[in-house]
């Protein structure tokens, strides 16, 4: 753990990644972050605490595979009204580390505000995020991905970019 | 008509059997005379029983923008409790949910059982020869339930839970059957879905059929859904108005037209062999197999109770443009199979990310800023005036896309606001 943590070159190839991921959202790319999922993910959203048990109680968003295809394909159609114009977005990440290390998978955490600007006005988004990144045919892939929003519990304004 | 912020003309001047006129949704004199008139007068839809299945279980829970904790006492009733100490008006609980005895004003000290009464305040030589008995957290003076479905009232008088939820109770009624033991469960908590608009935008497209063929073309068009079909023009289902603003989309002649058990939730009963199996030892296979094609009502209870087939929503007003949606899955009682469904559906549905509310709430917020114009003044409302009907049981009864249902609102809106 301890010398992973010093592993410079991971901990970059983790924050390219992430702030990659940021990127594609931003700009739309809808099926290029699609791209950045294994088989087997969970995009996670959770509601009213950072760790309720999601097969039991509501989350905002709790997709798996199946499912982030049909929110990439429902924002792809041109008719996902929420989104069309769409919301003009920046993420900005910081606190990036590396939590754990087993074999090939790496746990990552980081600090994440978004500022939306759409129809409404102007939303600050702020989250706890966390992943779980495995490399994959050459490159590093999210297995899981869990964004904690720090205002999970009070009710919340539509939500329908990608965060 | 001059429509100023601070003013409210004639009632019978804004709304008409065919339209209402824009302000009633912009204006905030409108909002505060609602609070007085509509959701701190008559029946509101505050929780249900199973959110406090134990005794000292509360939870907090609301009625418009009052905050209400909603507590089962020690002798198993539930009692709705106003959150402000009667002393200098602290807020005495600020957990969403717990189960507490009594609750204590951090403030100075004072100590409340969860009837409300005042046990225990600090120095208590400082009240010496007073009466502290009528010291007293604020109580819902009218707390009723149907079918576990709690209700409250701020009136002390008025009519009866029984008299105002009227031919709308059957919608429970059909609700409940659908757990083998009669009983609905809300336990998965609840999303909170805020938009910027008013409560009766919402509340209108709850039951309105006219808007899911387009407002919903996205989610329709890449998933597998039934639904569409639905609201088309062909579609068999009905739009009814029961009286005292509820209303209902009923879906049951479409659904007994294609005549598949479970159809109405997207499946079929090979797919929940546990559940079919429990419906038929409850209720036998021919009432079973009526309930698996009729499916779950959806309807909206005056003003803020929407049963939406697979989940609830509880609407809360807050301001004139400031409306909470509170969506959480429905839960039967001995259908475990159904309600891990239950839930991964409403997931994908509703909430702040859902693939259906998401856009609902879009539209909401575009009409909100839409009215804000000043021409047209009006609202039109007259979809299908000319083909509803009254039904077998007295109730007006239209076309899947009519306006009846937002007629009936309406109509019942107008009472309530003319009421003295």
């Amino acid at each position: 753990m301890q010398a992973d943590c010093k592993d410079d070159t991971l901990l970059r190839d983790v924050e390219q990644f992430i702030y990659r991921e940021a990127r594609l959202q931003d700009e739309y790319q809808y099926e290029a972050w699609e791209a950045l999922w294994t088989d087997d993910a969970i995009y996670w959203l959770p509601a009213n605490d950072a760790d309720i048990d999601p097969e039991q109680q509501m989350s905002i968003i709790y997709d798996n595979r199946s499912r982030i295809g049909v929110r990439v394909r429902q924002l792809l159609s041109g008719k996902r009204h929420t989104q069309e114009p769409r919301s003009r977005l920046r993420h900005f990440v910081t606190n990036v580390e590396i939590l754990s290390r087993e074999r090939e998978e790496i746990r990552a955490g980081c600090n994440v505000m978004v500022f939306e600007s759409n129809l409404r006005g102007e939303t600050v988004w702020a989250a706890r995020t966390e992943y779980l990144l495995r490399p994959e045919g050459g490159t590093m892939r999210m297995a899981r991905k869990k964004v904690a929003l720090v205002n999970n519990d009070r009710p919340l304004y539509t939500l329908s970019f990608l965060i | 008509m001059p429509v100023t912020q601070t003013h409210i003309p004639e009632w019978s001047d804004l709304i008409r059997a065919d339209r209402v006129h824009g302000s009633l949704y912009s204006n905030p004199a409108v909002f505060e005379e609602e609070l007085e008139k509509i959701w701190y007068r008559t029946w509101v839809y505050v929780g249900h029983e199973s959110e406090v299945p134990s005794a000292n279980d509360f939870v907090m829970k609301s009625i418009g923008p009052q905050a209400v904790i909603m507590a089962r006492g020690e002798d198993g009733e539930v009692r709705l409790l106003q959150n402000r100490c009667p002393h200098r008006g602290n807020q005495v609980c600020t957990e969403a949910s717990g189960n507490a005895r009594t609750f204590t004003c951090p403030y100075h000290k004072w100590t409340f059982a969860n009837d409300g009464k005042l046990t225990a305040f600090a120095f208590a030589d400082g009240y010496e020869g007073q009466d502290m008995s009528h010291l007293s957290l604020g109580r819902v003076p009218r707390v009723a339930s149907y079918r576990g479905f709690v209700f409250g009232s701020l009136a002390t008088e008025g009519p009866s839970l029984a008299d105002h939820l009227g031919g709308a109770a059957e919608t429970i009624d059909r609700l409940c059957e659908t757990s083998p033991e009669g009983e609905v469960e809300i336990t998965a908590g609840f999303l909170q879905h805020r938009v910027q608009a008013n409560w009766k935008f919402v509340m209108e497209n709850e039951t309105d059929g006219y808007h899911p063929g387009f407002v919903h073309s996205s989610i329709f068009s890449v998933a597998d859904s039934g639904i569409g079909g639905l609201y088309g023009p062909k579609s068999t289902a009905l739009t009814r108005s029961y009286g005292n603003g509820h209303t209902e989309i009923d879906l049951r002649p479409e659904f007994r037209r294609l005549g598949q058990p479970m159809g109405w939730f997207g499946t079929t009963v090979e797919r929940l062999p546990d559940y079919a199996t429990s419906m038929n030892r409850s209720y036998g296979t021919e009432k079973a197999r009526e309930i698996m094609i009729d499916g779950t009502p959806h309807v909206m209870i005056f003003p803020n109770l929407f049963i939406a087939e697979i989940q609830i929503f509880v609407l809360q007003a807050r301001a004139v443009d400031d409306t909470i949606q509170h969506v959480t899955a429905l839960q039967f009682k001995g259908a475990p199979d159904l309600n891990r469904r239950l839930r991964q559906q409403t997931m994908g549905s509703v909430g702040p990310a859902g693939f259906l509310l998401a856009d609902d709430s879009e539209m909401y917020e575009r009409t909100q800023r839409g009215v804000a114009a000043r021409t047209p003044e009006w609202i039109f409302l007259g979809r299908g005036e000319h083909r509803e009907r009254d039904d077998a049981d007295g109730f007006r009864v239209g076309h899947a896309t009519d306006e009846v249902p937002s007629r009936g609102m309406w109509q019942h809106y107008r009472s309530l606001m003319e009421a003295a």
